[in-house]
């Protein structure tokens, strides 16, 4: 599969009265054609940052991007204008919020504004606009479609809202969607509905999709492919059956295991065995930190983790990770 | 289960009133929560589940007695409380505490994390001066806390740690039933492990009962020895948490089950039940059974026949029409055929 995007070495810093915050600290990754993938972190990892920084959504009293290179389709997204920027947006890259009610527009109806993006980028008149729009509805199952137009953001439920939101995403055939917790606000049972739907969607029109998720359970049963992010940081890039087998780095393999998980031996027994714990807390990002990020908190650390940051390298076929002490790592799992 | 039953609750309800228009006339009610009956034991964890508006919130606010149900009873240790006069209801908020779900909301934040958790010692005069810093250092201590930092304030502690906090100053008062409200749904994973692990802990060292609130089934059926799945302001299962996870009888606990994601990619798509639809309006529940609109399995009877909870198995209560006592337990999957995957 090809390349659709190129990420290299990205760096968004945040500037506070607390000192710079290295939010996203020398990011590389790669975007297949078509291909579904998850970004998976904790609060403050760098997950939300890198999709912003994308899509040079980083407002710029409090933050931008200090280096690296983000190359799409031959293009290099940091140098681009402002005005070219805009015509790339919800047009060739779109996004998708967690929250629907706050990123739609609540005093304009559902069709006007799926349409004014049609109108926008594919220069189409009103009126083909709006059966454009509804043709969208249909496509993300919306019932009713030609009487859900007219209607206004705070008519619709949560799951319909969500709906709404990736129609308005999907309408300018975008090669690539982000989406930033899509489901989080959502309740379980229209969460499945909605994951249903985009794995759909990727099928039927071909977009590739980032998920961005702090949660492994809907990474596992959507994504082909898994980035995992620390502290500003990728520590890992797998195949997503192979991350979950046999994580290679601690920091994965220490979520993995915190997971209360369904059928350990609580089900047989009834009793309440122990999660595995990370002890200790998120480092702050404001330090620099000249060794690898999660060695406070690593049951594998060794001197050379503390003064020098790994890199990204190939530890199994497609299986990248940041770690000096890999080997051990592995090895510990199985 | 031989335990002492610590809280029994009785046929529950609560209608809020919905008013509109300048008279600020009643225009219906909110039925949200409509006739629910369980009871916890002492050094037990019920689990409760089920999607935003089904009246978990509701529920746990009336067992705390931070709202008045429109009828019903609650007892707790056999006392009834629900019509307590205002002296004996001290005694009954000593005895119920709770733990938040947003540890950044529910510490005062102009007061030192010492203060916070010694504050129900003083409110409850139980410890005043020298052995209230004496008792507040244990708890401290007991939650993972180092008592050097109970000067600081609650900005200075993350978010886990805030967590022990509000878990320390619950205990602070020897209650015998927490109810835990989505306590570790604003935490990390890494962080939330450790919070469960200490919940966990201190119950099988306290015995003290908790009412676990949460949407996340994977952590509920972590913490908790039963659970009562709820729909629309009715419990429709309860059971056992083995039964239900092995067994789920009430086509939505199924579905609950099955739209849960798992972490594990080799299950993709082994069971997929998804139901189309949304939750129906509090107000408007649908007639007969409450899931009928949503429920795969319907059956004409569904839309008119209410269904009662009844106990099918030892244990095993479950509100289906479909599930006659001593019924087939068979998965409803198995024979469906609207399953996807």
């Amino acid at each position: 599969m090809s390349v659709l995007l190129e990420v290299r070495d990205l760096q968004t810093h945040f500037f506070t009265s607390d000192g710079v915050v290295r939010a996203v600290d020398g990011v590389s990754f790669d975007l297949l054609r078509g291909e579904m993938l998850g970004i998976v972190g904790e609060s403050g990892c760098g997950k939300s940052v890198t999709a912003l920084s994308i899509l040079r959504l980083i407002a710029p009293e409090t933050g931008r991007i200090v280096g690296g290179s983000i190359r799409f389709g031959g293009r290099e997204l940091i140098t681009l204008s402002n005005e070219e920027m805009r015509g790339l947006r919800g047009h060739n890259i779109s996004m998708v919020f967690q929250e629907p009610m706050t990123s739609l527009n609540p005093v304009l109806n559902v069709g006007t504004q799926i349409a004014e993006s049609v109108v926008r980028h594919l220069r189409l008149p009103w009126r083909a606009a709006h059966d454009r729009a509804r043709e969208m509805l249909e496509l993300v199952k919306i019932p009713d479609p030609k009487q859900r137009l007219g209607e206004y953001p705070h008519q619709l439920s949560g799951g319909m809202r969500q709906r709404v939101m990736i129609a308005m995403a999907l309408c300018c055939n975008p090669q690539v969607l982000i989406a930033d917790e899509p489901t989080t606000a959502l309740d379980v049972t229209i969460q499945a509905q909605i994951l249903n739907l985009m794995l759909d969607l990727k099928e039927k029109l071909g977009t590739a999709i980032i998920l961005i998720t702090h949660d492994l359970g809907v990474v596992a049963e959507t994504c082909e492919r898994v980035f995992v992010m620390y502290a500003g940081r990728m520590v890992e890039q797998a195949p997503v059956a192979s991350l979950f087998a046999r994580p290679r780095h601690p920091y994965t393999r220490g979520l993995l295991r915190a997971l209360p998980r369904a059928d350990t031996v609580s089900d047989r027994t009834g009793a309440r065995p122990r999660l595995t714990e990370i002890p200790g807390i998120v480092p702050a990002l404001t330090r620099p930190m000249p060794g690898c990020p999660f060695v406070p908190r690593c049951g594998f650390a060794v001197e050379r983790c503390r003064v020098s940051n790994p890199a990204l390298t190939e530890a199994a076929a497609s299986h990248l990770v940041a770690c000096w002490e890999t080997g051990r790592v592995a090895e510990a799992v199985a | 289960m031989s335990a002492p039953v610590s809280l029994e609750v009785e046929d529950l309800v609560k209608h809020f009133p919905v008013r509109s228009g300048l008279l600020q006339r009643q225009r219906g009610v909110v039925r949200a929560v409509d006739g629910v009956s369980f009871s916890i034991s002492r050094g037990e964890t019920l689990g409760l589940v089920g999607e935003s508006g089904c009246g978990k919130t509701t529920l746990s606010r009336m067992v705390m007695k931070l709202i008045e149900p429109t009828s019903g009873r609650i007892r707790l240790g056999g006392v009834d409380v629900t019509a307590l006069s205002p002296r004996a209801m001290w005694e009954h908020r000593r005895r119920v505490q709770i733990v938040f779900q947003d540890p950044y909301a529910s510490l005062n934040p102009r007061l030192s994390a010492g203060t916070i958790v010694g504050e129900p010692l003083e409110n409850f005069r139980l410890a005043t001066g020298r052995d209230k810093d004496r008792r507040v250092a244990d708890l401290f201590i007991r939650v993972g806390l180092r008592p050097e930092s109970m000067q600081r304030y609650p900005h200075e502690f993350s978010g886990g740690q805030r967590q022990r906090l509000g878990i320390a100053k619950a205990l602070s008062v020897n209650p015998d039933l927490i109810v835990a409200d989505e306590p570790v749904s604003a935490l990390d994973v890494s962080v939330r492990a450790q919070v469960l692990n200490l919940m966990i802990a201190l119950q099988d060292e306290l015995r003290v009962a908790y009412l676990f609130v949460s949407h996340d089934l994977a952590v509920v059926r972590h913490v908790s020895h039963r659970i009562a799945v709820m729909y629309l302001g009715r419990i429709v299962e309860l059971a056992d948490k083995r039964a239900l996870f092995a067994n789920p009888l009430h086509p939505y606990s199924e579905a609950l089950l099955a739209a849960a994601p798992v972490p594990d990619p080799t299950r993709r798509g082994t069971k997929r039940m998804i139901l189309e639809g949304d939750v129906p309006s509090p107000m408007r529940p649908p007639s007969g059974c409450r899931f009928h609109t949503r429920c795969p399995y319907a059956e004409p009877a569904c839309r008119v026949n209410d269904p009662p909870l009844i106990e099918v198995a030892p244990g095993h209560q479950v509100a289906c029409l479909k599930r006659p006592a001593g019924g087939a337990v068979r998965p409803l999957a198995a024979r469906a055929g609207r399953i996807v995957g």
